[in-house]
């Protein structure tokens, strides 16, 4: 079975929002609400800085804490490439999903169930790309199974250096970014 | 220095979340009010209180059947998907301590109905039939009263317990991720339910023993305190950050002024003087201890919500 998961190239990312501007036309994400967004990190002290401009969404866990804190079973793991979904019609909006995700990747939709980046499954259903990967105009953005050494994200990560975020956290995150 | 500057401003999440507003502290606290109350009225039970001509517990399942009922109103106005909440009792999560929350809830219903059948106050004997017979068949079988006692008190210690766990799975949120808060907030139930009832009841027996209940509860809960912060103090960067809110960030004037002053401290000193007879029982030292109850609720539920994993620094 596969597991997806991302890979992001941060030394091509521009940010400049296309992922972002994708996936609101792609998924009808409400106006003033985000499922991907560009952070902007700046580390170490003046003048020796290092910036980061990474596109960020759910990270779809292996050890997913939305989905063991959901008392309904709405949050759950896809069989298709063990991506990490919700389903609307069972969701009550208790919130306990959004408490517990330390990416801070959900949020409430006005209808009143816990939205998120579905990594466009309808999309990689169809054999495409999610949307956010298919526009980026660095091609900063890889999406592929993990699990299968052959695909281009295992490559990657064998190849280049990477991090994931907040790894100390435990959730086993599936997007990492290249540095 | 690590500074991340975002394009996301999603509503409750951003700039720090805030999901839960006034509902789920006022739950957590009539949650473990009611837990504490089943407790001290389940040990009542037990001790044979009941065959005395008055007992606060005549009242007081009565009394959680309303708080219980005012709690979980609380936590359906809380939920954004309230026409879904069937969902609930569709499943059982074995992982979710609100799945068990919500199961739990299901058991404390019949046990209150149970420990009310124990014997019917006056004010309701023979106006409903069953009730009045189910009641002569209960106090004719004295061990089974005294099952419905223990049975009262193991289901109020889960309920007190649940209040606690269902912050303390969170682990994103490093000031709820504590061992400590379940018996935190069982303790601080217990203490404000038996500040409840030195409060309500008119028997000075019941009044002399739960104040002196209430004393050890409040010095245990101070002890709890100390645990608690020193166990996130010498944990991770995250950890550290949490406590720091409590104890100089912008929930400590309410922390160190609510909680521990008027909420611990100076209610233990009056209830001291009143057990050993220097001052009368009032119901003011009662008073600060329950307010003291709902507001640590408030500060550890909205500071939970305001620590992070990324405010620590990276």
């Amino acid at each position: 079975m596969a597991r997806f998961g991302m890979v992001i190239d941060t030394t091509k990312c521009v940010g400049c929002m296309d992922c972002v501007v994708a996936c609101k036309t792609e998924n009808n994400v409400p106006e003033g609400y985000n499922r991907d967004w560009i952070v902007q990190a700046v580390n170490g002290t003046f003048p020796t800085l290092t910036m980061e401009i990474r596109s960020e969404r759910c990270n779809h866990c292996d050890n997913p804490p939305c989905v063991s804190c959901c008392p309904t079973g709405a949050s759950h793991v896809h069989d298709v490439g063990k991506v990490v979904l919700v389903t609307k019609e069972e969701c009550i909006g208790c919130k306990a999903c959004i408490a517990s995700c330390p990416y801070d990747a959900r949020f409430i939709h006005p209808e009143g169930y816990a939205d998120k980046c579905t990594f466009c499954i309808h999309r990689v259903e169809k054999g495409l790309d999610p949307a956010c990967v298919s526009v980026c105009p660095t091609h900063c953005m890889y999406f592929g199974d993990l699990d299968d050494p052959n695909s281009q994200v295992s490559k990657l990560l064998a190849s280049r250096k990477h991090h994931s975020l907040l790894p100390e956290a435990g959730t086993q995150p599936r997007i990492f970014y290249l540095t | 220095m690590y500074e991340l500057t975002t394009t996301r401003t999603n509503p409750q999440i951003d700039p720090s979340l805030h999901i839960w507003g006034w509902e789920i502290p006022v739950y957590l606290f009539l949650g473990g009010l009611v837990a504490g109350i089943m407790i001290i009225s389940g040990y009542f039970i037990f001790k044979g209180r009941y065959k005395h001509s008055y007992f606060s517990c005549f009242y007081l399942p009565h009394i959680s059947l309303v708080l219980l009922s005012a709690g979980m109103f609380a936590l359906f106005l809380d939920l954004e998907h309230k026409l879904y909440v069937w969902r609930l009792y569709t499943t059982f999560q074995i992982a979710s301590p609100m799945s068990w929350g919500s199961w739990i809830l299901i058991l404390v219903y019949p046990t209150l109905l149970a420990t009310t059948l124990t014997r019917v106050p006056p004010a309701f004997q023979n106006r409903i039939r069953i009730f009045d017979r189910m009641s002569a068949f209960i106090t004719r079988r004295p061990m089974l009263v005294k099952n419905i006692g223990v049975l009262s008190m193991i289901v109020g210690a889960i309920l007190g317990m649940y209040t606690g766990v269902l912050l303390s799975a969170l682990g994103a949120r490093p000031l709820w991720n504590s061992s400590i808060l379940w018996v935190l907030f069982l303790t601080s139930g217990l203490s404000s339910a038996a500040a409840f009832v030195h409060m309500i009841t008119d028997d000075v027996y019941e009044r002399e023993l739960l104040a002196k209940a209430d004393n050890g509860f409040l010095i245990f809960e101070l002890f709890l305190f100390a645990q608690f912060i020193i166990g996130l103090l010498s944990s991770t960067q995250a950890h550290q950050a949490a406590a720091h809110l409590l104890l100089s960030g912008p929930y400590a004037a309410v922390f160190w002024v609510f909680v521990i002053g008027t909420g611990i401290i100076i209610p233990l000193i009056i209830q001291l003087l009143a057990v050993n007879h220097k001052v009368q029982h009032t119901p003011v030292a009662p008073i600060m201890v329950v307010a003291g109850g709902l507001i640590l609720r408030f500060v550890i539920v909205y500071a939970g919500q305001y620590s992070h994993w990324t405010t620590a620094g990276m």
